[in-house]
């Protein structure tokens, strides 16, 4: 199966492109939170976004996750500038570039899990076809869940959803994928499980990763380290993460996945 | 199935309890709806039926006479006072023609010539004004079922035979076989023999209805060979005006519906209609109300999960029309139900309100549109209700209800 998203993150430059991003909230009080961003997120990278509360890290991730839309400056993403885009192709473009995975593991309770990893291809192409539910399976086994595909997401342990969330995020094949506190709600064993899931992710399949964490033990096996500090970029340290050669700044080949192990995402790709 | 379908029945399964409860309050509101329809258009049109048992549906007669200026208008001040002439017996021109006019106007499923007058029947020294009809029997059968409503005797009315009443006949003591004189203005007179009796049910046309011969009536009523009208019967009554019109077209004679007879009737039907359609209007207005409230809660309860499909891609469009589709699936599934217990309840009350002879008092009238009308009408309620909930779902800030949902 053609996979659109992964060719044009191979050939175009950043994936994530951020120009002078500044956000205020307020009507009469106007106050503003995010000072001007400027930032490059290059595909494949796998990215940590750290810094206080209050600092203007999950407006950001909204932003960037085109939930929000910044006061001013431009914000690029697999090359098209997002300002450009009305309500409806903002939607539609998140929908399709995009995979999130929540801090409180937002499942949908009424439905399967199975059902839950479906719904962004279901939303995308309007109607289930045997194609969605078996990449859903893969990505369900692939995560370790195999044994609960007909359970409902409401049945299952924090750590479970969190996992379920985590094969969500990633049914679209997306070019970036966003976590906004991923493992905050987790003991430490269940956090381990789905970082180490987020990162073989990475490496599998070349997405770039952003979360947002306040945990600097997982922070620091990320490739790079973002410090957002009073709506300012403080520090942006980029590293040599285990298995991962990424010259900073630089659009490089990312990893090889043909080394690393585990099931292939796309059946057939 | 559309993921729009999928989404909406899932989140109505989800809320169990309100969605019964919901589709409990559809349903009842749309049985009331039906029962109460299907009771009052059962109740007319065995009125109807009824009032128009012994009468025809259009009434063919001569144009009035009117009286005209014999002085030119414009050229002077004219005094004059212009009486209507008095009714005279007069006759419709050329009835046979006009006959077979009237019957091949569309609609029209039965005529019947008439030549009647006022008589006085005579008995001994009793006398009683009557109201005498000559007709033919099998023409006016298909008119008014006398035989059907024959007491005794048969409805032939050969040379000196009548039909009369039961009123009449006990009044002058008459039996089957026995004679009577009937007397008219002129002075005219015979003698006549009692061929049968009828009740129609109503005690003044039994207590003044005599039926004889066309001819008879003619010699005594001195017509000569007219008639005085022509009684027709109509395939649908509600359309009687049409056919009156259109009999009218035809002939130029005078074409009197049954509405324009019955005119207090038709007036008690008309409100009738207008109290039921108002009940029915706040029947319909509760429903919608009970569905919108559903909708809006559903809408807060849900929000986070809505959240949550737009953040994955779910567009305002697919928003909406999950609550539409919700509010349409309350109204559908609410109104099968309704008019499954509606018809039970109509069924149920005719067959229990049972006059003393066995028949039922309430007559109900089950017909299909009634139950896809009330069923399409509450779908649709349910959709406008679903407006301000969907409008409410559109407008969530995703954002907002992931982070503090």
């Amino acid at each position: 199966m053609a996979e659109p998203n992964q060719v044009s993150a191979d050939l175009a430059g950043p994936i994530l492109r951020l120009e002078g991003v500044r956000k205020s909230f307020g009507k009469k009080v106007i106050t503003e939170v995010l000072h001007g961003i400027d930032l490059a997120v290059q595909p494949g990278e796998f990215v940590a976004m750290v810094g206080p509360s209050g600092a203007g890290k999950s407006t950001l991730l909204n932003l960037v996750g085109l939930l929000d839309r910044p006061t001013s400056g431009r914000i690029f993403l697999d090359g098209t500038d997002t300002s450009t885009l009305d309500d409806a192709g903002l939607t539609r473009f998140r929908g399709e570039k995009i995979g999130f995975v929540f801090q409180h593991h937002h499942l949908l309770p009424a439905f399967t899990t199975l059902e839950n990893v479906m719904m962004p291809l279901l939303v995308h192409r309007g109607s289930p076809d045997d194609e969605m539910r078996e990449r859903a399976r893969q990505l369900l086994v692939r995560v370790g869940l195999e044994d609960k595909i007909g359970a409902m997401a409401s049945d299952l342990s924090g750590g479970q959803q969190q996992r379920v969330a985590v094969a969500r995020a990633l049914a679209m094949h997306p070019p970036l994928v966003l976590a906004d506190e991923p493992t905050g709600n987790l003991d430490t064993h269940a956090a381990d499980q789905v970082f180490d899931l987020l990162r073989e992710f990475n490496q599998e399949y070349r997405g770039a990763f952003v979360i947002v964490t306040h945990d600097t033990r997982l922070a620091s096996r990320c490739d790079r380290i973002v410090a957002i500090v009073d709506g300012v970029i403080e520090s942006d340290v980029r590293k040599n993460p285990e298995g991962a050669v990424l010259p900073p700044g630089g659009a490089g080949v990312p990893p090889n996945p043909a080394g690393t192990s585990g099931e292939p995402l796309t059946p057939g790709a | 199935m559309r993921f729009e379908v999928i989404v909406s029945l899932r989140f109505l399964r989800e809320g169990r309890f309100q969605t019964l409860l919901t589709l409990a309050g559809v349903a009842v509101g749309v049985a009331v709806i039906v029962f109460l329809s299907a009771l009052i258009s059962g109740l007319q049109t065995s009125l109807v039926a009824n009032t128009l048992g012994s009468q025809p549906h259009v009434v063919v007669r001569p144009v009035d006479e009117t009286a005209r200026r014999m002085v030119e208008e414009g050229t002077a001040v004219v005094a004059a006072r212009v009486e209507k002439a008095a009714m005279r017996t007069r006759t419709l021109p050329d009835w046979p023609l006009n006959l077979e006019r009237i019957d091949r106007v569309p609609g029209v499923t039965a005529t019947s010539p008439i030549a009647a007058g006022a008589a006085f029947a005579v008995k001994g020294d009793v006398s009683k004004a009557v109201a005498l009809r000559g007709v033919d029997p099998a023409r006016f059968d298909a008119i008014v079922n006398i035989t059907g409503r024959l007491k005794a005797g048969r409805f032939r009315l050969d040379g000196s035979d009548v039909v009369l009443g039961v009123g009449l006949a006990a009044d002058l003591g008459l039996g089957v076989g026995d004679k009577l004189r009937l007397v008219t203005e002129g002075g005219r007179s015979d003698v006549f023999t009692v061929g049968g009796l009828f009740d129609l049910g109503a005690k003044d046309l039994n207590e003044r209805w005599i039926l004889s011969s066309i001819r008879s009536a003619q010699t005594l009523l001195n017509l000569e060979d007219g008639i005085t009208s022509i009684e027709v019967r109509v395939d649908s009554i509600f359309d009687a005006d049409r056919m009156a019109a259109d009999i009218t077209d035809r002939t130029g004679l005078v074409a009197e519906t049954w509405m324009e007879i019955n005119r207090p009737l038709l007036v008690g039907l008309k409100s009738q209609n207008v109290s039921s359609w108002m009940i029915q209007f706040f029947v319909v207005l509760a429903v919608a109300l009970g569905i919108a409230s559903v909708l809006v809660v559903a809408v807060v309860q849900k929000s986070r999960e809505i959240g949550i499909l737009k953040a994955i891609g779910t567009s305002t469009r697919q928003t909406m029309a999950i609550f539409f589709l919700q509010g349409g699936l309350l109204g559908l599934v609410g109104s099968a139900l309704g008019c499954v217990l509606g018809a039970l309840l109509a069924i149920g009350f005719r067959s229990t309100a049972l006059a003393p002879d066995g028949s039922p008092i309430f007559p109900v009238d089950l017909g299909w549109t009634r139950f896809v009308a009330a069923s399409a009408m509450a779908t649709v309620v349910g959709i406008v209700a679903a407006v301000a909930p969907a409008r409410r779902a559109a407008r969530l800030d995703p954002a907002e209800v992931i982070r503090y949902g």
